[in-house]
């Protein structure tokens, strides 16, 4: 599936909240189920600082595909990323640099991701379309 | 005082946010406006504007007056001794960096010391950070006990004839702490360090006058105390100001010019170059009225009740925590909520129509000496009410729910 297949999948699970606190609560949900990353890469080479929640990112490449793991100190933050890797791993790195990530628009998560919100996730974002573009040179693609 | 009156001077305040009426708690960051400020800025626009100290044409005299006057009501307001003592800013960030490089570029050397607190907003930590690599001098910081008040044995014994300069808060914006500014004072004073007083936090919620405080220099923003943002003000006394160097320069900060030599202007433009916020000193002594007319001793007793209702109502709650319980406080309640994340806390109390802010509140080396990565922090001002503290508590439950 592509990040934007992946994306609409999203965007349909979400229509079915129509109150805000169901869909915060689905979001701590997803923040408790996130597949955390491992504890050595819980360091300060991973970290991505935000002056509200701090967002830990490592990825690894294999066989063209890249697989990303996250972890957060804030529960939302952390439902919010499970999304993000939801979306954007077991993906080609052209795929990661070139999808817009429209969905979070459509789920009314934009204003998480503005640079102003300071939580780390703008960050993590631009980290992740990087990590595509240094695995992408590295291949010689 | 009526509060009914009181809230109807500020029309924000009948906004709804996520479709909830504000309650607006978020007082340190920033004050809403009365209408008297927002009407004086719209007036001056309407009426008045034009450029100050330079045309002899009318509105250039009538803007120049308006200016002029609102630096005499700042004068008066805080108990300055001329108008020359009055220097205009964008606020407090730029009163500091002001201090920092005019008096550190005149008067500190290598192995001077500097003197600031574990509380202090980064805002008095950086400039002086900075001053210390340039001049090679030394900056020591107070530390603070458990309940977050200055460790004042601590302070004394830092206190030498190295040191130059002590800088720190009146009130802590993270914690509430007051701080005994009048003591710290006396006892730098008495080394011959000169004192300066980060007023941000302070100077909307009580009465201030530098003569009596007898403090060196002083320094606010408009924009926590009802005025518009952009414009502050850097207190100093007449004859250290005197001695001190011009810091930025260009026009109006100017006596006379030739590629060979300037000669400076006289107090208070010397430290005023360029084209001044005339709409800000406006707003600023609009936003004085306003504080006068409700008086700076009933707002203090009305927050403080205020405060005590807060604190008494949160301290209630199970799992909730204050951060910062010193004997002297002032309007701000910080506190942390179970093991909660202060963001995913602030995220839902937000959603229920109560701004708070969350995060480090710019103090980070406090947070850290507490050892954590920031709070909730909940500041009153003059139009809060019984009923926003009320919705603060509910929001707060809410919280703890869906994070159970
Ligand atoms: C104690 C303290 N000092 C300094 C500042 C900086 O003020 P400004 O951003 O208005 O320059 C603040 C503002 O949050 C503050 O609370």
């Amino acid at each position: 599936m592509t990040i934007k297949e992946k994306g609409q999948e999203i965007v349909e699970e979400f229509s079915m909240f129509d109150d805000w606190m169901d869909k915060y609560n689905y979001l701590i949900e997803l923040g408790r189920d996130l597949e955390i990353i491992e504890d050595s890469h819980r360091d300060p080479q991973h970290l991505i600082s935000g002056c509200q929640s701090r967002v830990w990112l490592s990825a690894d490449y294999k066989d063209g595909i890249i697989n990303f793991k996250a972890d957060s100190d804030a529960v939302i933050t952390k439902g919010i990323v499970n999304l993000l890797i939801r979306a954007m791993s077991e993906q080609s790195p052209d795929e990661i640099i070139n999808d817009p990530l429209e969905f979070l628009e459509e789920i009314g998560l934009k204003e998480h991701l503005s640079p102003t919100r300071a939580n780390g996730l703008t960050s993590m974002v631009k980290q992740m379309k990087l990590y595509a573009l240094a695995f992408k040179a590295k291949s010689g693609q | 005082m009526d509060i009914n009156s009181i809230r109807s001077q500020f029309p924000i305040l009948s906004r709804e946010v996520h479709k909830k009426p504000l309650v607006y708690l978020d007082n340190g960051a920033t004050t809403q406006k009365p209408l008297m400020v927002i009407d004086a800025i719209s007036n001056y626009y309407r009426n008045i504007n034009s450029n100050v100290h330079r045309g002899v044409h009318h509105l250039s005299q009538l803007a120049t007056d308006a200016f002029e006057k609102s630096r005499i009501t700042v004068q008066e307001f805080i108990g300055a001794n001329s108008i020359k003592e009055v220097i205009i800013t964008k606020g407090t960030t730029e009163s500091i960096n002001l201090l920092a490089y005019s008096f550190g570029d005149a008067f500190i050397n290598e192995g001077d010391e500097i003197i600031v607190s574990e509380l202090e907003h980064h805002a008095n930590i950086v400039p002086w950070q900075l001053l210390c690599q340039r001049k090679k001098s030394v900056l020591r910081v107070i530390p603070v006990n458990e309940k977050g008040e200055l460790e004042m044995d601590a302070f004394e014994s830092l206190l030498s004839d190295k040191t130059k300069l002590v800088s720190v808060a009146h009130i802590s914006n993270a914690l509430g702490t007051i701080n005994p500014i009048a003591e710290i004072i006396e006892k730098a004073h008495k080394v011959g360090a000169k004192v300066h007083i980060d007023g941000a936090q302070a100077i909307a919620h009580s009465k201030l006058n530098v003569k009596e405080l007898d403090v060196d220099f002083y320094s606010f923003s408009a924009h926590k105390m009802y005025g518009p943002m952009g414009i502050g003000i850097f207190f100093g006394k007449e004859e250290l100001l005197d001695q001190m160097p011009p810091w930025q320069s260009g026009g109006e900060m100017i006596d006379k010019v030739t590629f060979e030599k300037t000669t400076f202007n006289e107090l208070p433009f010397k430290f005023e170059p360029g084209t001044p916020n005339v709409d800000g000193m406006i707003g600023l002594e609009s936003s004085i009225h306003f504080l006068e007319s409700l008086g700076l001793e009933n707002i203090k007793k009305a927050e403080d009740e205020l405060l005590a209702y807060g604190t008494e109502k949160l301290s209630a709650i199970k799992g909730l925590k204050i951060i910062g319980t010193a004997d002297k406080k002032a309007s701000v309640i910080s506190f942390l909520l179970d093991d909660i994340h202060p963001f995913d806390a602030g995220t839902i109390i937000d959603h229920m129509g109560v701004a708070v802010r969350t995060g480090n509140h710019c103090a980070q080396p406090i947070m850290d000496k507490i050892g954590i990565p920031g709070t909730i922090r909940a500041s009153i001002s003059i139009y809060n009410t019984k009923e926003d503290i009320d919705r603060l508590v509910e929001a707060i439950e809410r919280t703890q729910m869906m994070f159970a």
